[in-house]
């Protein structure tokens, strides 16, 4: 059983000065997505306070499948090894119609890359993992401080807190609203949230056992341990695995929620021999809904109080951290002076972006799990039908379409493709992984990149990669990649060939990354004054 | 491509007994269910979207 941590409050110290805190940006909600904005900023040497309204984790395993761009990310944040050292990875998916395998589907990682295609990892574990590694950063999260008030000022906000000591206020040149689903900024705000919800309703439960059961996704529609409905099996760390069951939008969720009831219905699929124990249950509903912007003046929305999806596609949690990633260092630079305030409208702009792609393949799932009428019911058992024996129509199959990372294609910040490439990391892509050789370690490329600008060069004798270095000072780190045996000071050895590769890159390609890993720009040889305008313009300066 | 609605099936009048008989003594739910995984299978031989979508259009224009 997960003994949830008891985080300690602290009276704020502002209650017994004047009653104002002053930072630079003040996140509103320590979930993942919290979390990971200030882990950011802290790398980043941003002065920040983050609050919220509870002093523990989250009750419940909710989000519990990190996609591998985001645990890219988490390494990035100093949190992938622990995340992957707990978490368990899996590949395989199982998808049953009735009391048959329809079809399964092996998420088959590239070789090489650092991180697999999904580590499932319960929520509050992740949760704990991210306040240990602020704290290694020295921060702490201000636990049991809710958020009460906020206005908007020219220069920034005020935010109205209240601790069980009294209330205080927060004055800081940002806000980041990371307060979950149920925002209390979005309401303070009085946002509208605009969207779909779903006449239908899902049990959620956690149960620890012993399984022999696959460490495999797997999806049933219509079984007979639950006639006319889905069913999701997934394990977690810690023999915790995890059960949705679709009850449809009749039933009634407080009778559904009751221990007896959820028992009944878990023996039944499980079988009556399997001992097994509750840890948790939810009956929910969910919505594909948005905000229509994520910036309002001072206050950036992220994560679930930005925008919400259906859980079938693992959207919620990854696209939550990825918000963050996006937004963190474009605050970093603006806040620094380094960046104009205007940086902070293509976080809005990107991830509005990446929202609609989440919500469209959330939307689609969710009419496939739960169709909306006679004729739509008729064609997914068609579908699910032929599967068994077609291959065709198992691409149709919807049980989720798992996350990956939006590609920001032709935004502001990007450079347009002026040679030609043949690979998919054109500009807006997220960077690739291989492996590399530095001074005979070998380590993840990605590794050596992010958190500030990076100049990605292949392979050059001419020194080109040290007069870009020192024509652009600490404004870009060059990397220069080069074939395997080829060492030197600063040389990222390319052992198998993949950087080159994957990056479709011969000598003298360049690529530039933003702080996030994404691509700003990649030419076959640029000159100096391309990789400036090409960095002014991903900066935000032009 | 585009949607070709010029006669394009060589033998109409065994197509269409084909068709009927796959319907012989099926209940009206079953019948449904056969023409959903026909059309399916057919829209798998077509494959491309576009001409799918002006099929789809096609027969929803009539109603």
């Amino acid at each position: 059983m997960h003994v949830p941590p008891v985080y300690p409050y602290v009276p704020p110290r502002e209650l017994r000065s004047n009653g104002i805190a002053r930072t630079q940006v003040a996140i509103v909600g320590a979930g993942p997505v919290g979390l990971a904005c200030a882990i950011d900023l802290a790398q980043h040497g941003i002065d920040f306070i983050i609050i919220d309204d509870n002093n523990t984790v989250s009750a419940g395993s909710r989000a519990i499948c990190w996609a591998k761009r985001t645990l890219e990310i988490l390494d990035r944040l100093g949190c992938g090894d622990a995340v992957c050292a707990r978490g368990v990875s899996w590949k395989v998916g199982k998808v049953f119609f009735r009391d048959k395998l329809a079809y399964q589907f092996d998420l088959l990682p590239e070789p090489s890359h650092k991180r697999p295609a999904f580590v499932n990892l319960q929520q509050y574990l992740l949760e704990e993992i991210m306040v240990e590694r602020l704290r290694e950063l020295d921060h702490i999260v201000r636990w049991k401080n809710k958020a009460i008030g906020l206005q908007q000022r020219g220069d920034g906000a005020r935010l109205e807190v209240e601790t069980p000591d009294g209330r205080y206020a927060i004055e800081a040149e940002y806000v980041i609203a990371a307060d979950g689903a149920r925002s209390a900024v979005r309401d303070i705000l009085g946002l509208a949230w605009k969207g779909q919800v779903f006449r239908d309703r899902f049990l959620i439960a956690d149960v620890s056992m012993q399984g022999d059961f696959p460490t495999e996704r797997w999806f049933w529609f219509d079984p007979p341990f639950h006639s006319g409905g889905s069913a999701l099996l997934h394990k977690q760390a810690d023999d915790i695995w995890r059960i949705d069951l679709q009850l449809g939008w009749e039933c009634d969720p407080d009778e559904e929620k009751k221990p007896e009831h959820v028992i009944d219905r878990i023996r039944a699929m499980l079988g009556p021999d399997r001992a097994f124990e509750l840890e948790w249950v939810s009956v929910y509903t969910f919505q594909c809904a948005r905000l229509e912007r994520f910036v309002h003046g001072r206050v950036i929305f992220v994560g679930d109080a930005a925008h919400q999806v259906s859980p079938f596609g693992a959207r919620g949690g990854n696209s939550g951290i990825q918000d963050a990633d996006n937004l963190c260092w474009k605050l970093a630079r603006i806040v620094r002076d380094e960046s104009p305030a205007s940086l902070v409208q293509t976080y809005d702009d990107e991830r509005v972006e990446a929202a609609d792609e989440n919500i469209l393949n959330s939307s689609r799932s969710t009419d496939f799990i739960t169709p909306k009428s006679g004729a739509s019911r008729m064609m997914r058992d068609a579908v699910l039908a032929l599967s068994q024996q077609h291959p065709f129509a198992r691409l149709l199959v919807n049980s989720g379409r798992l996350s990956t990372p939006t590609a920001h294609c032709a935004k502001a910040l990007s450079t347009r493709d002026r040679d030609s490439f043949e690979c998919a990391l054109g500009p807006g892509a997220p960077a690739a992984d291989a492996p590399v050789r530095v001074a005979g370690r070998t380590m993840s490329l990605l590794d050596r990149l992010g958190g500030r600008f990076d100049l990605v060069v292949f392979d050059t004798n001419d020194g080109k990669a040290g007069a870009l270095q020192s024509e652009f000072g600490s404004d870009l780190r060059v990397a220069c990649i080069a074939p395997a045996g080829k060492q030197g000071k600063d040389v990222l050895e390319d052992i198998e060939g993949l950087a080159r590769h994957r990056y479709d890159a011969d000598a003298g390609a360049v690529y530039l990354l933003r702080p996030d890993h994404h691509v700003a720009a990649r030419w076959r040889a640029p000159s100096v004054a391309d990789v400036r305008s090409a960095l002014k313009c991903a900066q935000g300066m032009q | 491509m585009t949607l070709d609605t010029e006669t394009n099936i060589q033998q109409p009048d065994e197509f269409y007994q084909a068709l009927i008989d796959a319907h012989a003594g099926l209940t009206d739910e079953q019948s449904a269910a056969l023409n959903a995984r026909l059309v399916l299978l057919l829209a798998n031989q077509i494959g491309d979207l576009n001409t799918l979508r002006q099929a789809i259009a096609a027969a929803r224009a009539l109603i």
